[in-house]
């Protein structure tokens, strides 16, 4: 096994946490507020991707700025959606959860498709192709911007929550959903708004993998799992957990399949475990930590 | 009240028997497509409908009887008809195997939604990357039109096979439901602390069900191999077709034994219909966004689904025939 190639996976795995985690954390607020689990999450990201490809693509202003535009229209999606659907289906039992928002995902790809087109697209913005080299290591420029910006959004939204008002009614809400309408707060517009800062998280992940990614409707799905996957890692409904999921998620897909496929000749087996099977590394971690932790690495109770 | 209901089922059998007289090919391929979706969602339904344990991987399981039954017939030259119980055996221990991870760990909701997704995709993968079944190019299959190789010209055959089908998955659902078994998964699926307190074995009769349920569904992959000639797992064991699987059923009613049979014939045509209506006008894949609406619909006004109002329509339609 070459180490080095395996330092430099595991640096780019890395940073690419810093994106899942800002994904998860969009999630893992949804859920830890209104214990429902936005199944068209990843369907969402990819919106908030074309959004700021076409806003790139009409004013040429970089996805590195862009993607605000991106957390605005995400934002106002997520409220919609919870103002006329989810709030609807929060007492339901758990079963009719899920399939609403199942049917929300086919909306969201399917006009994504009907939008944009079904083909992949990669647009080439100023730093596509620029790296830094550190040593032996090569570090993509637009990775590593990404991830910055995704710590820099995850902070300001973790700072939103501790110390805005409205952040405070949020969990506030997510603590005590009664004792909030006790006490005054309009429970509705928490709710909505919540959902809204989950999506928007989201929305922002979307721009900022514009650069990293081709664009296609869909792309979706696999994020959505992805997401749940780190969600279920780091504990439903713990936001530190999503952010330490996020990392090793995003390690463990981008070293597994070469880790995987230097055990298997190690063990003088001739199989390959080729990349494209990455997402096969998450779904064995999933199993993995329903069976032993289901609930998750920093999460309490169940 | 249920004897009544016999009559016109019948009637309906014996439509259904001489229709294929008076229809084109095209016709007769749409109606296979509805017996095909009708057999899966009632499959479905055996482990949703009646515990109440969701599944949104079963394309997994239809993947499985169609592969099974293919290289059966590639490597040893045997019979789809005899393959697809082997095939259907795969399925169901797989199914075991999901359950048994699943239940015996206490997933339940969401979490065991996920658990299924996850090893549906599991099997997508590794069959995409299966050099047997032409990975990324998908298979074709070189049909050898004969009865044996369940192969054949026209669309006749498939009709009633498919037919054969849906009687089938109905006679086994009903079976179910009449006896202490389905009694036990109703009671479980209502409340499942209760019916464990009063001593129904709960892992045990949800794993019946999953096994059931993994079985029946795989053996509609083997008539699904043997009617297009081509497998893909891109499509066929995609999350996109496990929504199709289970859109019919919850359309029709959860939980009964016509409610996917009902929700089939409603939806199948239309889909066909708006699925090359729209493709026709430039807006390829339009008709999903409306299932999606569709499926948001149902559940927000008609959890019930379309079942329940037609038997307040017909009630007292079947109350004048004693």
């Amino acid at each position: 096994m070459n180490l080095n190639l395996l330092f430099q996976l595991a640096v780019s795995g890395f940073l690419m946490g810093g994106v899942y985690s800002l994904i998860a954390l969009g999630l893992s607020l949804i859920f830890g507020v209104m214990k429902v689990i936005n199944f068209a999450h990843g369907e969402m990201m990819v919106w908030g991707m074309y959004v700021t490809y076409t806003v790139f693509l009409w004013t040429g202003i970089d996805p590195f700025f862009s993607f605000l535009v991106s957390a605005a229209v995400l934002f106002i999606l997520g409220y919609l959606l919870q103002r006329t659907i989810v709030n609807r289906i929060l007492d339901s039992p758990e079963a009719m959860q899920v399939l609403p928002l199942v049917g929300m995902a086919m909306v969201f790809e399917n006009s994504a498709r009907i939008i944009w087109g079904p083909d992949y697209i990669s647009p080439q913005s100023r730093f596509s192709l620029s790296s830094l080299s550190i040593g032996n290591l090569m570090i993509d420029v637009p990775r590593l911007l990404a991830f910055s910006l995704a710590i820099i959004i995850t902070i300001i939204v973790l700072f939103f929550l501790k110390k805005t008002d409205t952040g405070k009614s949020i969990r506030a809400a997510a603590d005590n959903r009664t004792g909030a309408l006790l006490v005054g707060k309009d429970i509705n517009r928490i709710y909505a708004v919540c959902f809204g800062v989950g999506t928007a998280c989201v929305g922002v992940a979307g721009g900022l993998l514009v650069p990293i990614m081709p664009l296609s409707p869909h792309i979706g799905a696999p994020f959505t799992m992805i997401s749940f996957i780190i969600v279920i890692l780091g504990g439903m409904g713990s936001l530190t957990g999503a952010m330490v999921g996020g990392f090793i998620v995003g390690i463990a897909e981008s070293i597994g399949p070469e880790l995987i496929t230097g055990l298997f000749h190690g063990i003088s087996l001739g199989l390959d475990f080729p990349n494209t099977m990455k997402q096969v590394v998450s779904f064995l971690i999933l199993i993995a930590i329903l069976l032993l932790k289901p609930q998750g690495l920093l999460g309490g109770r169940r | 009240m249920m004897k009544k209901i016999y009559f016109p089922l019948l009637l309906g059998l014996i439509v259904l028997l001489i229709l294929p007289q008076f229809l084109s090919s095209y016709v007769l391929g749409v109606f296979v497509l509805i017996f095909y979706y009708a057999y899966l969602g009632q499959s479905w339904n055996i482990l949703t409908g009646y515990t109440g344990v969701i599944s949104l991987g079963h394309s997994l399981y239809v993947g499985i009887g169609a592969y099974a039954t293919t290289y059966l017939v590639m490597a040893f030259g045997l019979s789809p008809w005899v393959g697809m119980w082997i095939g259907g055996i795969c399925a169901a221990l797989i199914g075991l195997v999901i359950g048994y991870l699943g239940f015996r760990f206490g997933l339940k909701g969401v979490y065991f939604v996920l658990l299924t997704i996850a090893f549906a995709e599991i099997g997508r993968l590794i069959l995409l990357h299966l050099k047997v079944f032409g990975s990324f190019q998908g298979l074709f299959i070189t049909p050898k039109y004969s009865f044996l190789s369940f192969q054949f010209k026209d669309n006749h055959a498939y009709y009633y096979i498919g037919l054969g089908y849906v009687i089938f998955s109905l006679i086994v659902v009903r079976l179910i439901e009449r006896s202490k078994i389905g009694r036990y998964m109703v009671a479980l699926r209502e409340d499942e602390d209760a019916a464990e307190s009063l001593g129904v074995n709960v892992f045990k009769y949800k794993m019946i069900a999953i096994g059931i349920s993994a079985f029946m569904t795989s053996l509609a992959g083997a008539f699904y191999a043997n009617y297009l000639y081509y497998l893909h797992p891109g499509t066929l064991m995609s999350m996109a077709f496990s929504i199709e699987i289970i859109l019919r059923p919850i359309i029709g009613g959860l939980g009964t034994v016509l409610g996917p049979i009902i929700g089939s014939f409603l939806i199948t045509p239309l889909a066909e219909l708006s699925r090359s209506y729209f493709a026709r006008a430039g807006y390829e894949g339009l008709h999903l966004v409306i299932y999606g609406f569709l499926l948001v619909a149902v559940v927000l006004f008609f959890p019930r689904g379309v079942i329940s109002y037609i038997k307040k329509a017909v009630a007292p339609v079947l109350g004048s025939l004693k």
